[in-house]
């Protein structure tokens, strides 16, 4: 691990008003990310899991405080800037896979390199190479619906992978799978993080948790625990 | 910008609704086939216009009886008072006259050995030949001798020339016309259909003969005008100004007939030319009003496309979410949904242009006109359909643009 985080977040805060209703999603969060880490992210329902999620993805800005990318302060870009920091530095998985239903497997997983500004190379290539790293080289003219959950999340990681992102994000990405599914998915990112791919991954479930190298919980839009700093107490409700 | 992912998605959103794009598509299909009729009969008639005119030739003016007025018509009809060859040899003495003709003209029984024909025959002096840039194609014009001398001579028209004689042959035999034998001298080049709109004569179909033997032995004379002429034509100088040789005229013509100022003229001066350019100018008209229909349906089907793709957006917000979420910017979902409304848009601009082809085909079969259809009129057709398809799909494309990633993602 090397000192200076990936991600990096400081009195991160974000609100969500609704008429009078104020909603802290996530309330003051301090939290930094070294490179090459597996943390999973776990809590209750509503403790502001993917709201973090979705402001580390850059999809999002944050109601109060900062955060850096790679150590650039995401308040200090642009929406373009941060399409093309979505493009080369992140890669998004998410629970629903969101996969484009009209393409096939390999078109999903072209996408993100024809976004690419940098010169991609041989797109068709990576994109072949991507599928059959997740073991789906045999199912690439085949759409979402020809395909089973599992195989559809594993396009979606391909997808994910396309742009050799340095961080990997996933909100409960095996919240549609069953058990053994969700077994070979954590492996490959499991097998993703050996190669030096930072993970970020929201569960539910503590043996999906346990695939990751550090553990932290969620309550309130706080940080109730990090198994990285088990002696820091933080205070716990408000 | 991407254009190539930007294009395919277009493309593929196009026909994954092929219903849907083409009810879309139907008002720019109604529109761009509009465009292309009006252009072409325009442009047709425009094409014609301009061939009557080089026919008649512009710097020609003939003098005719009867008063001339409300937009170039003439409600005199030949009803008055007829000219005199004193008129024709005054006319001719204007300094800008090139060349002047009196004529007389009436329809007459013709007959040859080989058949009957009904035509106009037209007393002229021997310029009629030069005034009407008119030449012989065979045989040979009549002389100023023969014109003075009353030759029994004739130069057919080439529709008459036909008609009476269908073996061809026509120089040196003999026809009658009226009862009245002459010797076909000539035959003149065709001069085709004249006049358009209410005037469509054939001008082919006549017999040309020297004006004092015609008036001595075929019309006869008029009570009030002796050596009378039903119309006069003068050609006018190059260079020298139409409208002010038209005045000029008039004025003398007045002056001879003693007509008091303040008095209408009880006959006209016309530049033939000059009417078929107002009515060129009046389907000029007519085909901005045409216009103006095709650009309000156009108009119409791109609001139909704006509201199609506004729907479509809306349908689609999750996956410009996920395109963002994976580093689309904006600008290449703005580019996406642009090119989708202008290929929604050109597309129906083709099959417009396919069915507009039908319409200006079966307009040339029915109105017997030349099918004009130039590469100007295709340019602007699928130019007019692209443009509406670039109008009407900024919007919605800018509401995609500018799409909340995650907001977009969490649509459903
Ligand atoms: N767009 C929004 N508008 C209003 N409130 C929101 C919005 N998104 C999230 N919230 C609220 O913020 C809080 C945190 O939501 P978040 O989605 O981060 O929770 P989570 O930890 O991911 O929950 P889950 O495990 O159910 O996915 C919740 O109370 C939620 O209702
Ligand atoms: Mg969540």
């Amino acid at each position: 691990m090397t000192d200076k985080p990936i991600i990096s977040c400081r009195d991160l805060s974000k609100i969500y008003t609704m008429g009078e209703q104020e909603v802290r999603a996530l309330d003051g969060v301090d939290l930094d990310i070294a490179e090459g880490e597996f943390v999973a992210i776990m809590g209750p329902s509503g403790s502001g899991k993917s709201s973090l999620m979705n402001l580390i993805g850059a999809l999002d800005r944050p109601t109060k405080g900062e955060m850096w990318i790679n150590g650039k302060a995401l308040s200090e870009m642009s929406r373009d800037d941060l399409a093309d920091l979505r493009n080369e530095t992140l890669g998004f998985v998410f629970q629903q896979f969101n996969l484009l239903a009209r393409q096939d497997a390999f078109q999903n997983v072209r996408l993100p390199l024809r976004y690419a500004r940098k010169d991609a190379g041989d797109i068709d290539a990576r994109a072949k190479e991507c599928l059959e790293l997740v073991g789906l080289g045999s199912r690439m003219d085949h759409r979402p619906m020809q395909l089973s959950g599992g195989q559809q999340q594993r396009v979606a990681i391909a997808r994910a992978l396309a742009n050799r992102p340095r961080i990997l994000l996933a909100d409960e990405p095996t919240g549609a799978l069953d058990t053994k599914t969700t077994a070979e998915i954590m492996h490959l990112m499991q097998d993703l993080n050996r190669q030096g791919i930072t993970v970020v991954l929201i569960t539910h479930e503590t043996e999906v948790a346990a695939y990751a190298s550090r553990q932290i919980h969620f309550r309130d839009g706080r940080i109730e625990s990090d198994s990285a700093h088990p002696d820091l107490k933080r205070p716990s409700g408000g | 910008m991407k254009f190539g992912v930007a294009t395919s998605s277009a493309a593929e959103a196009l026909f994954s609704n092929p219903m849907r794009s083409l009810l879309t598509m139907l008002g720019i299909i109604i529109g761009v086939a509009s465009v292309m009729v009006m252009m072409s009969i325009g442009e047709g008639a425009k094409a014609q216009i301009e061939a009557q005119i080089s026919s008649i030739g512009s710097n020609v003016l003939t003098l005719q009886p009867g008063n001339m007025n409300r937009g170039g018509r003439n409600h005199g009809g030949g009803s008055g008072r007829p000219f005199a060859e004193a008129d024709v040899t005054a006319m001719g003495e204007l300094p800008f006259v090139q060349g002047v003709t009196g004529i007389l003209s009436q329809q007459a029984n013709a007959v040859s050995e080989e058949a009957n024909w009904v035509s106009n025959i037209q007393g002229a002096n021997a310029s009629f030949f030069e005034v009407n840039n008119w030449r012989v194609a065979e045989g040979r014009e009549f002389t100023t001798q023969e014109v003075q001398g009353g030759a029994a001579v004739a130069v057919l028209g080439k529709t008459s020339a036909a008609n009476l004689f269908p073996d061809g042959r026509a120089i040196g035999q003999r026809i009658r016309v009226n009862s009245v034998p002459m010797e076909v001298i000539g035959i003149l080049e065709s001069k085709g259909q004249s006049g358009g709109g209410g005037m469509g004569m054939d001008r082919d179909d006549t017999i040309v003969a020297p004006l004092g033997m015609v008036r001595n032995r075929i019309t006869g004379g008029n009570r009030q005008v002796s050596r009378h002429v039903s119309r006069i034509q003068m050609l006018v100088q190059d260079g020298y100004d139409v409208l002010e040789a038209q005045e000029e005229t008039t004025a003398l013509m007045r002056e001879r007939r003693r007509i008091q100022p303040g008095e209408q003229d009880n006959f006209a001066v016309v530049n033939f030319a000059d009417m078929i350019k107002q009515r060129a100018a009046a389907a000029e008209t007519m085909s901005m009003l045409l216009a103006f229909t095709a650009a309000v349906s156009l108009i119409v089907g791109g609001v139909g496309v704006m509201n199609i793709m506004l729907v479509s957006v809306t349908e689609r917000t999750r996956e410009i979410g996920l395109r963002m979420a994976i580093g689309a910017r904006g600008g290449d979902i703005l580019l996406q949904f642009l090119f989708e409304a202008i290929a929604l848009c050109t597309l129906g601009g083709l099959i417009g242009m396919g069915m507009g082809w039908i319409g200006v085909f079966a307009y040339a079969q029915i109105a017997n006109a030349p099918m004009m259809v130039s590469p100007v009129i295709i340019a602007t057709a699928l130019g007019a359909a692209a443009s509406v398809g670039l109008i009407f799909g900024f919007f919605p494309a800018r509401r995609a643009a500018q799409l909340d990633p995650i907001q977009a993602l969490r649509h459903d």
